[in-house]
């Protein structure tokens, strides 16, 4: 009996930890708009939303393979983020933050409103069914493996472009101090575009992802957009490394909870766990202490 | 070289430069001297474009900086040393080295400027993977006129660099000075420091209440009987 449980135990902290590396891909893209141009995109989780259905249409009314309309949605849904930052963003930018907040959550009405209208309510699928991974009596399906290795890739691949490229360093160096970058001969409003387009490439490769393990309907987006905002705020706003970190604590605690109970309960353990927390340690996990 | 013609400039409805006009000839190292207050930072910050002046005009050989949009004036070839270093704290002191080769004609030669900044001062190559601000304000100073260096520029502004560090710093800050100038570098330098600033400059003018007060050689302004009693105490 202990042996069986233990497995499940194990299977359980696995898959939380699959899930933390999608959950961290999502973190990662919101924290990179918070901390670079010190706005919330609180319709971040629409743009996903808008990504699974371009996935879902390449796929199944195109004709393309999986592997060809990825590529595609990526570059789309960053098409959708640089204009989300043109159209909306750009123009609130000297605004005050509740009119930003305020424009962002009007724009998660008008995406969860023109999904509803162009594509309906009913819960589509892409109909890939991707086989599950049997390991020492533990099941893992290979949606969920295929979707942590991606994103663990993409955000390799973001960590590397942020290190070593001038616009990378420029990103980092623009949250620390935005007023002196001209005088390195930087274009602010360039760097805040390329920035929206690489947290919206981030939300379309999320949205490739999510869509092998999800249902896609317009409201989709409320299944993961409040849990990445929790761990942004959990891991610190615009901390790189806290969200990293936060997303896996969140995933741990809703597979470990779903394991007790039902994964409902892990959801319920998780908001709570936000709320006990923002009393300890209000300015995130890491925050630095000042 | 650079030209300034009756700027006015300010902040909303403060009014920090009247009328000021001023000249830096290649070569020169020239500097402006005067209180807290007087409208010295406004100044620098006026020639590299992080504020626009209300009136009168800015060039730099014989380009209109007021035209050049203010990530562009970097590439005229004037660096910026900001009042308070101002570097990036949580990068490092490579990274922010990068940074002030970030425009497109510096990219190329950044292995060579590296070098040269590091031959500069030996002590940042040592430094080079620590954070910025974890340094002392000495070594912060170094690497943020490394930074500036960084885009090869023809006009160095320095902004009180001497402020807030040790007395034998700040003499190191004003060899550094002098030794930048030997290097052909044309310099325009804000300080409080007059007695210090007056040793390393051919010229200054002394800048009071957002007016040019005086101008003159160095040996003019040490001699002028208004500047000995206000700024050097004797």
């Amino acid at each position: 009996m202990t042996d069986i449980f233990d497995i499940y135990l194990l299977e359980a902290m696995v898959n939380g930890i699959l899930l933390g590396g999608v959950l961290a891909l999502l973190a990662l893209g919101l924290n990179l708009i918070f901390g670079v141009i010190d706005v919330t995109w609180i319709c971040y989780a629409e743009l996903v939303m808008i990504g699974m259905y371009g996935m879902y249409y390449l796929v199944q009314y195109f004709g393309l393979s999986y592997y060809l309309a990825a590529p595609i949605t990526i570059v789309m849904v960053a098409a959708l983020g640089a204009l989300l930052h043109l159209l909306v963003i750009a123009p609130l930018l000297s605004a005050p933050p509740i009119n930003q907040l305020l424009a962002t959550g009007g724009v998660l009405f008008v995406l969860q409103s023109f999904a509803t209208v162009a594509f309906g309510i009913d819960f589509r699928n892409l109909g890939i069914r991707l086989p599950v991974l049997k390991f020492a009596e533990m099941h893992f399906s290979y949606s969920r493996l295929l979707a942590f290795a991606a994103a663990l890739i993409g955000m390799t691949l973001v960590y590397f472009f942020m290190k070593k490229t001038y616009v990378g360093t420029a990103i980092r160096a623009i949250s620390q101090d935005r007023q002196i970058m001209a005088l390195m001969g930087v274009d602010t409003r360039r760097i805040y575009l390329i920035t929206s387009a690489l947290g919206g490439a981030l939300a379309g490769l999320a949205a490739c992802l999510l869509v092998l393990q999800y249902d896609i309907h317009p409201f989709v987006g409320l299944s993961f957009g409040p849990i990445t905002f929790l761990i942004v705020v959990l891991g610190g706003l615009g901390n790189f490394v806290g969200g990293f970190v936060a997303a896996f604590v969140f995933a741990e605690i809703i597979s470990l909870g779903g394991l007790f109970s039902d994964l409902e309960w892990g959801y319920v353990l998780a908001f709570a766990f936000f709320i006990v927390m923002m009393f300890i340690r209000p300015a995130g996990l890491l925050a630095r202490r000042s | 070289m650079l030209e300034l013609k009756s700027i006015d400039a300010g902040y909303g409805t403060f009014q920090a430069l009247f009328g000021v006009s001023l000249d830096v000839k290649a070569g020169e190292a020239v500097g402006v001297i005067g209180p807290n207050g007087a409208g010295k930072t406004t100044l620098m910050r006026v020639i590299s474009g992080l504020i626009r002046p209300r009136a009168g005009s800015i060039s730099m050989e014989g380009t209109d900086i007021l035209k050049t949009p203010e990530h562009r004036i970097v590439s005229l070839g004037i660096a910026h040393v900001p009042e308070n270093r101002r570097l990036f704290p949580r990068l490092t002191v490579e990274d922010n080295l990068k940074m002030g080769a970030f425009m497109p004609e510096a990219r190329a030669r950044f292995a060579e400027r590296l070098e040269f900044v590091f031959d500069l001062f030996p002590r940042m190559k040592e430094r080079r993977h620590q954070m910025a601000g974890t340094m002392s304000g000495g070594e912060q100073q170094m690497c943020a006129i490394g930074r500036a260096l960084m885009s090869d520029p023809k006009l160095l502004l320095l902004d009180e660099p001497s402020a807030g560090l040790a007395p034998v710093v700040v003499q190191q800050v004003f060899e550094l000075v002098k030794r930048i100038r030997s290097g052909g570098l044309t310099v325009l330098i804000v300080e409080q420091n007059v007695q210090q600033v007056l040793k390393v400059v051919d010229r200054a003018y002394l800048l009071e209440a957002g007016s040019i007060r005086a101008s003159g050689s160095s040996e003019e302004m040490l001699a002028n009987d208004s500047i000995r009693q206000a700024y050097l105490g004797v």
